[in-house]
């Protein structure tokens, strides 16, 4: 009996083990699936609170007075500096995505000039969507802007004479001289937030109120916060915010948020900045072997009307009469096209097509049809006028009545 | 439980003393991983088809811009294509950004599916645990094998790219996408380094690939999933209202390597390209350990 009995207590021994030795393998399962669940917890917490702890704590700088930024500003001379700037643009334009390119090769090719290099066609571009520049100068002889795109980059260098334009995509170089339109040639179309402060601070008078809102830090570097804010009314700017950094007076962020609310119509800003000398290479460019070089035309007078992006679009356009001032200023021109809608004449399609994005209104002055973004309204009348501006669909309205 | 840890007695205790083998066993255990990794006609198979690329991007660029004719100027294709006629490096670049989105993660995603999977299916997996290895030293091998095999491949096109491109086209100062000129040696290490990020963007897949082959006793099963998911991870990367997920998705900053031809290299997304690889291979790789040494191997 006894080794039976021995046999049995080794076995219930057994059975004992067993049952523990599942019960720790299911323990130690679970264990080990803990791990791949604690590495995706860490990894959530660091996404969501790093950029939360790298915001916090407002830099501490002495009080400053609006007028004294504003006086820093202007007197800011930064000759030497290069950096990264991120540009986001919502204008709330349908995004047109391909048509937009199709259209805008279209008009470069219209205008006898097929270069994909040309700045005036890469530069439209950003007028909606997230970009990233990389900005560069040094002095007022050598700039370099480039705007980084998937796999390619597009850009325009000036240094001393020469202006060139390089599309990496496309293998397709532009080249103009800046010679023949002086000093005040500007090689590079407005894109950093400093080209964006000046034309916002050139609108700062009596219907304007500015204040300065606080500190922030902006690539790492400390700076003060200008607001400025339209006092007038049928405007559809809410406010500009022009981050100024504290130590050279250079503007190194700038939002514009729309009175209606929501996102920032146009937020531009450093993402890295340094006002050490760029390396002179930077600024050297030879077109490569296999390039297509196009050579600016001379009569080129659009040229130094580079696409402005933003509030001043209206301002920036030629032959514009303007009405009214401050920031209900409306351009208003006559396009001659009888007949409303100047595209009308290639092609009923693509006419009906305009058609369907405005609106239309009628008044003292007839009718027409206003386009509206988030930012810039536009009233295009049936007898070929336009009145164009940041403010109000019935501040168009009323200009167009007041204009008859 | 037929874990292989319980084996019989006096085999148990043979192989607790053997249990901590000297590192240079380990080596043993990778080599012959390596070798019968890709002494498969399937792995040569794949590195033949990765090695052909580049030598078609390059004939045909060569054949379309005959006799002085520009390459086409619409910008179609993969990144870098209109460049190649200035210098033969940059179809290393070319063919880097060709095979990247498919080629390289499908061969990589066929490996690392087999890598448990194959071994459980082909009945060799139980035999592999009876060597004193430890599953997790297997599981580390196994991955390391994936690994090299992510860089061999890579190598393998970057490699075919360089010999092709010297062939038909002319070498010499390279002009970067910033419209500076660079030397060729540094060029040619800009490819190098462009060749190792690629390798490390094919981290997140194989980890990803490994974890699939041990969810399963099926090879085939294991490389179709993986392959599966990384066309579906692709797709759902071009779909533009579910810009909030895009960047955790293993492939959306694979074409960030290109930022290494522009001058200054622009670091931002090649970083946040190889954080995520880094995640992904910790958070599969975890799960991997986490199933594979705790289940059953019946085969």
């Amino acid at each position: 009996m006894a080794p039976y009995e021995s046999d049995d207590a080794v076995d219930a021994a057994r059975v004992d083990a067993a049952g523990d030795e599942e019960r720790h393998a299911a323990r130690r399962k679970a264990a080990r699936y803990a791990v791949p669940v604690a590495v995706v917890g860490v990894a959530a917490a660091t996404i969501g609170l790093v950029p939360a702890l790298a915001a916090s704590g407002d830099p501490d700088l002495p009080r400053i007075t609006a007028q004294q930024l504003i006086e820093k500003i202007a007197k800011s001379d930064v000759q030497q500096m290069s950096g990264t700037v991120r540009i986001d643009t919502d204008l709330g334009l349908p995004d047109l995505g391909g048509l937009a390119n199709n259209l805008s090769s279209a008009a470069g090719k219209g205008s006898g000039d097929g270069s994909s290099a040309d700045p005036r066609s890469q530069l439209t571009s950003l007028v909606s969507g997230t970009h990233t520049l990389r900005v560069a100068a040094d002095g007022p002889e050598k700039q370099k802007l480039s705007l980084l795109e998937s796999g390619s980059e597009y850009s325009l260098i000036h240094n001393g004479k020469n202006v060139w334009g390089y599309d990496s995509k496309t293998n397709d170089v532009y080249h103009g001289t800046s010679a023949d339109s002086g000093k005040e040639h500007r090689a590079e179309p407005p894109a950093t937030p400093k080209d964006f402060a000046d034309q916002a601070l050139k609108s700062v008078d009596g219907t304007t109120s500015v204040t300065v809102d606080g500190t922030e830090r902006v690539a790492g570097r400390d700076a003060y916060k200008l607001l400025i804010k339209p006092r007038q009314s049928g405007t559809t700017v809410g406010a500009i915010s022009i981050a100024v950094d504290a130590k050279t007076g250079t503007p190194l962020k700038f939002t514009l948020t729309p009175k209606s609310g929501g996102a920032a119509v146009l937020d531009v800003g450093f993402t890295q900045v340094s006002f050490a000398k760029p390396a002179a290479s930077t600024f050297d460019f030879t077109p490569p072997k296999g390039a297509k070089v196009t050579e600016e035309k001379k009569d080129s007078a659009a040229h130094k009307h580079a696409p402005e992006p933003g509030r001043d679009f209206a301002k920036g356009m030629n032959g514009a009469d303007v009405l009214g001032e401050g920031w209900t200023s409306i351009a208003t021109f006559d396009t001659g096209a009888k007949g409303g809608l100047p595209t009308g004449s290639r092609g009923g399609d693509f006419g009906g097509f305009l058609g369907s994005l405005g609106e239309k209104v009628s008044g003292k002055f007839g009718k027409g049809t206003v386009f509206s973004t988030r930012l810039v309204n536009a009233l295009i009348t049936d007898d070929g006028k336009v009145y164009a501006g940041a403010v109000t669909k019935d501040a168009l309205v009323k200009a167009a009545n007041e204009g008859k | 439980m037929s874990r292989a840890e319980t084996v019989p007695v006096s085999e148990a205790v043979a192989a607790s003393a053997a249990r901590r083998p000297s590192p240079l066993w380990t080596l043993g255990l990778l080599r012959s991983e390596l070798v019968t990794t890709l002494r498969r006609w399937r792995t040569l198979a794949l590195l033949g088809v990765l090695a052909a690329v580049p030598v078609l991007v390059g004939i045909a660029v060569k054949i379309q811009t005959r006799g002085g004719r520009t390459v086409d100027h619409s910008g179609q294709g993969p990144a870098f294509m209109t460049q190649i006629t200035n210098n033969g490096l940059f179809l290393v670049f070319t063919a880097l950004a060709a095979t990247l989105p498919f080629f390289l993660p499908m061969a990589v995603g066929v490996v690392a599916g087999d890598a448990i999977a194959g071994e459980a299916g082909a009945g060799t997996l139980r035999y592999l645990l009876v060597a004193p290895a430890g599953r997790t030293r297997l599981l580390l091998t196994k991955y390391t094998t994936v690994m090299a095999f992510c860089l061999l491949a890579t190598l393998i096109v970057a490699g075919s790219a360089l010999i092709v491109g010297a062939l038909l086209f002319p070498l010499g100062d390279l002009t970067t996408i910033s419209g500076t000129r660079i030397s060729f040696a540094e060029g040619l290490g800009r490819a190098l380094l462009i060749a190792l990020v690629v390798a490390a963007s094919l981290v997140g897949i194989a980890a990803l690939g490994l974890f699939v082959s041990t969810l399963t006793n099926s090879g085939i099963a294991a490389m179709a999933t993986t392959v599966g998911i990384l066309i579906t991870v692709q797709i759902l990367d071009q779909i533009p209202q579910l810009h909030a997920l895009r960047p955790y998705l293993f492939s959306h900053y694979w074409l960030s390597f290109a930022d290494l031809v522009r001058d200054p290299v622009y670091w931002d997304d090649l970083v946040k390209n190889l954080d995520l690889q880094a995640l992904y291979a910790a958070v599969f790789g975890s799960a991997a350990w986490a199933r594979f040494t705790t289940k059953d191997i019946s085969a």
